[in-house]
């Protein structure tokens, strides 16, 4: 019964938002993070009831296929886990219960736009839930009506509707040799008219829409202006998840169950992935904003996602995946450190800060593991999610690459250590001295810190195990 | 064929209009009949209940929604008014010549003929499509509905610290 | 393809792109933020209006007819909130000229 995940929000939100409000505003928090950990729970347990497609009442009201296979697992518990941090950094970030429960039902919104675009097996209904999920992002980046947010959000709503209109157009060029628009239809109907210039005119036009909305070099220009000018809670959602999902996950599904992959597309993959990984990783060197540095390092992660995919084998397509299930945790949780930094000294310009490990020291600490893990030192997650991409580009011959990707994990090091050293080591700036309120934040940010730490921890520590539990499926699914 | 010729340079001579017209009523009012026109033609080809929606919501709806939105947005006084579409002038005076130039090329050479379109034979009825094959979709419009409804809540209060 | 189909399709697919053309011309070169959103609109008219002729070649009406009124609802939405951004943006400083918004660099 896929499908009630994205139904039970809907009705939840519908009855929430019944006149009995002063009642609702206590509960929909909780009601928020139950959902969210029913959602956790059963991604993780694969056999249980709710994945089979035989028992469903209610899928059978839809009567179309849901894709519950491995990859959606873990997009699905990717999801989960970045809407509850943001849920509970929410909690104290915006201090008044009324708009909370907006910015709650604004949450909701989005996590069904995102399990929508990932359980669903039709390039049009991918299409509308893509559409769910920008909107919803646009309303929650102009939250809080400042101008900066608001200018962020204009831009980001202008490009992700430039994206999408991009992507029908292409369905609508498909549709002329298709009869349908599911994705083995599509994918059928695509085999045999291989060779014709509209269809691939319509492809690359799909893609291009898709490097729009995942924020890669050269159109990522509206991607560190949203990340920075959004609310704290907010980022974290956007750093998180929704980049990824929207972009880079429909970029994997449909390419590689639609559109089939050739050498130009491999190709066009690996370069850009490139391209980004060492354009994000120059700007971030430069920036003085904590948030600003840490958006254009999302550029230049989402740079070795897309570069692991571009090589085309299995291998190299399940480092992928399990990269963007590390860079969802360790992104999320530097830019939960970012936000209780934030809310403690009121700005996020780095030369302003100092020494703030001593005054909060989890944050302090946490933030060291998400750096390390970033830049790929063992035994930590990203160190083995960046060892499988490097791999598979060796092992498929792309040595220039591979070497070029290892050596820009050298200026991720760089960047990040800068940052770290700047904000929570070296000494205290006198102005800061004098704020009594400077000490370590409340449990909404430091519980969401410290779980992260330690998945990041963990998957690390544990990954042969973690390997074959969800690695290895993943391979398999891309084996065809 | 010809009557859809003219349809067709009737749209593009509104939408000219829409994106050069002087104010901006002006240009919602472009907005309106290129929707029209857009409406006729789909009737043309068989689609009568696109055709109608677009009519109803595009011609309609977002006509009133734009008009709201430029009534509360303060416009300029005259003199303003006429150095910024002077200035307008300038910048868009290029576009007849490129849509001319484009669809003189585009008319010449034409879409590749490599590829062979589809007929289905035995198609189904908007209806039937709409609401047994592609209940996602409707269920999709749902929730959009109500993000817009929480977007329009979230936006247009005004802000209480005034 | 025929050549009756051919001459259909390249005619419509040519205003189409004229439209295009227009939309997007108008998006880059304005300093209004309300006529980037009628660029956007006009874009999205011609995308319709392309996915309703490939349904009349390829005789599946009712697909694109379905397609064309789901992507109705969601534009008026997107209407709706790009229109109450840019209302926003007017209340706190009075102007919907870009020139003004210069505090954000890319």
């Amino acid at each position: 019964m896929p499908s009630l995940l994205v139904l039970i929000p809907l009705f939840g939100i519908i009855l929430l938002n019944l006149p009995f409000r002063r009642l609702n505003e206590k509960y929909v928090f909780w009601f928020a993070v139950f959902l969210l950990s029913v959602q956790i729970l059963f991604t993780i347990s694969h056999h249980s009831l709710f994945w089979q497609q035989g028992m469903g009442y209610i899928d059978s009201f839809f009567k179309v296929d849901f894709a519950i296979d491995s990859l959606s697992f873990i997009m699905l518990l990717c999801i989960a886990i970045v809407s509850m941090v943001s849920l509970s950094v929410s909690r104290y970030t915006i201090p008044d219960p009324r708009e909370r429960f907006k910015f709650i039902n604004l949450l909701m919104i989005a996590a069904i736009g995102m399990n929508g675009i990932v359980i669903t097996k039709d390039l049009f209904s991918l299409y509308v839930f893509l559409e769910i999920t920008a909107l919803s992002s646009v309303v929650l980046i102009a939250f809080q009506k400042d101008m900066n947010a608001l200018e962020g959000a204009f831009k980001y709503l202008i490009l992700s509707s430039i994206a999408t209109i991009m992507m029908l157009f292409s369905i609508a060029l498909i549709l002329l040799v298709s009869p349908g628009t599911s994705f083995a239809v599509i994918a059928a109907a695509l085999k045999e008219s291989p060779n014709s210039a509209v269809i691939i005119f319509a492809m690359g036009i799909f893609i291009c829409g898709l490097f729009i909305k995942g924020g890669l070099v050269p159109f990522h220009g509206w991607l560190p202006d949203a990340y920075t000018a959004a609310p704290s809670a907010v980022s974290i959602l956007l750093a998180g998840i929704v980049t990824k999902v929207c972009g880079i996950y429909t970029a994997i599904r449909v390419i590689a169950f639609v559109f089939g992959f050739n050498e130009v597309i491999k190709s066009l993959f690996m370069f850009i992935g490139l391209f980004s990984i060492l354009i994000g990783a120059l700007a971030a060197l430069g920036q003085k904003d904590l948030k600003r540095l840490l958006a254009y390092s999302s550029i230049s992660q989402v740079g070795y996602i897309i570069l692991g995919f571009g090589t085309g084998t299995a291998l190299g397509m399940a480092g992928a995946v399990f990269h963007i299930f590390n860079h969802a945790v360790f992104k999320s949780l530097l830019f939960v450190n970012a936000a209780a930094v934030e809310k403690r000294i009121g700005s996020s310009d780095l030369d302003r800060m100092g020494g703030l490990s001593y005054r909060m020291p989890i944050t302090g600490s946490t933030s060291v593991i998400g750096v390390l893990s970033t830049c790929g030192i063992p035994p930590l997650a990203g160190f083995w999610s960046k060892l499988v991409i490097i791999i598979a580009l060796w092992q498929s011959g792309h040595y220039m690459y591979g070497t070029i990707a290892v050596l820009a994990s050298i200026l991720t090091l760089a960047y990040l250590l800068l940052m770290q050293r700047k904000a929570f080591f070296g000494k205290l700036p006198k102005e800061l001295e004098n704020l009594k309120d400077l000490k370590e934040v409340g449990p909404e940010f430091t519980l969401p810190s410290i779980i992260l730490a330690m998945i990041t921890i963990s998957v690390g520590v544990f990954f042969p195990f973690v390997f074959d539990k969800f690695v290895v499926p993943i391979k398999s699914i891309f084996m065809q | 064929m010809t009557i859809n010729i003219i349809l067709l340079i009737a749209m593009t001579v509104a939408t000219l209009w829409t994106v050069m017209g002087r104010s901006l009523l002006k240009a919602t009012l472009g907005l309106a009949v290129t929707s029209v026109v857009i409406s006729v033609l789909m009737f043309r080809l068989d689609s009568p209940m696109a055709a109608v929606f677009e009519l109803s919501v595009c011609a309609g709806l977002i006509t009133i929604i734009f008009v709201s939105a430029i009534s509360l947005v303060k416009p300029l006084t005259h003199k303003e008014a006429i150095v910024v579409s002077k200035d307008r002038m300038k910048r868009f005076r290029y576009l007849p010549l490129l849509v001319i130039l484009f669809g003189v090329i585009a008319g010449f050479f034409g879409i590749p003929n490599d590829f062979k379109p589809i007929y289905v034979a035995l198609a189904n009825d908007v209806r039937t499509v709409l609401w047994s094959l592609r209940q996602f979709d409707m269920f999709g419009q749902i929730v959009i509905i109500i993000a817009g409804a929480l977007g329009v809540v979230v936006l247009f209060r005004e802000k209480e610290k005034r | 393809m025929s050549p009756d189909t051919w001459h259909i399709l390249s005619v419509f697919v040519a205003f189409v792109a004229v439209l295009f053309v227009c939309g997007i011309y108008s998006i880059l070169v304005t300093r209004n933020l309300l006529r980037t959103v009628i660029g956007i609109e006009i874009l999205i008219k011609g995308v319709t209006l392309l996915l309703i002729v490939v349904g009349y070649i390829t005789n599946q009406t009712g697909l694109t007819q379905s397609l064309v009124i789901t992507i109705i609802v969601i534009e008026v939405v997107v209407m709706v909130i790009a229109g109450g951004i840019a209302l926003s943006m007017f209340r706190n400083i009075d102007s919907i000229d870009t020139r003004n918004l210069t505090k954000l660099k890319g």
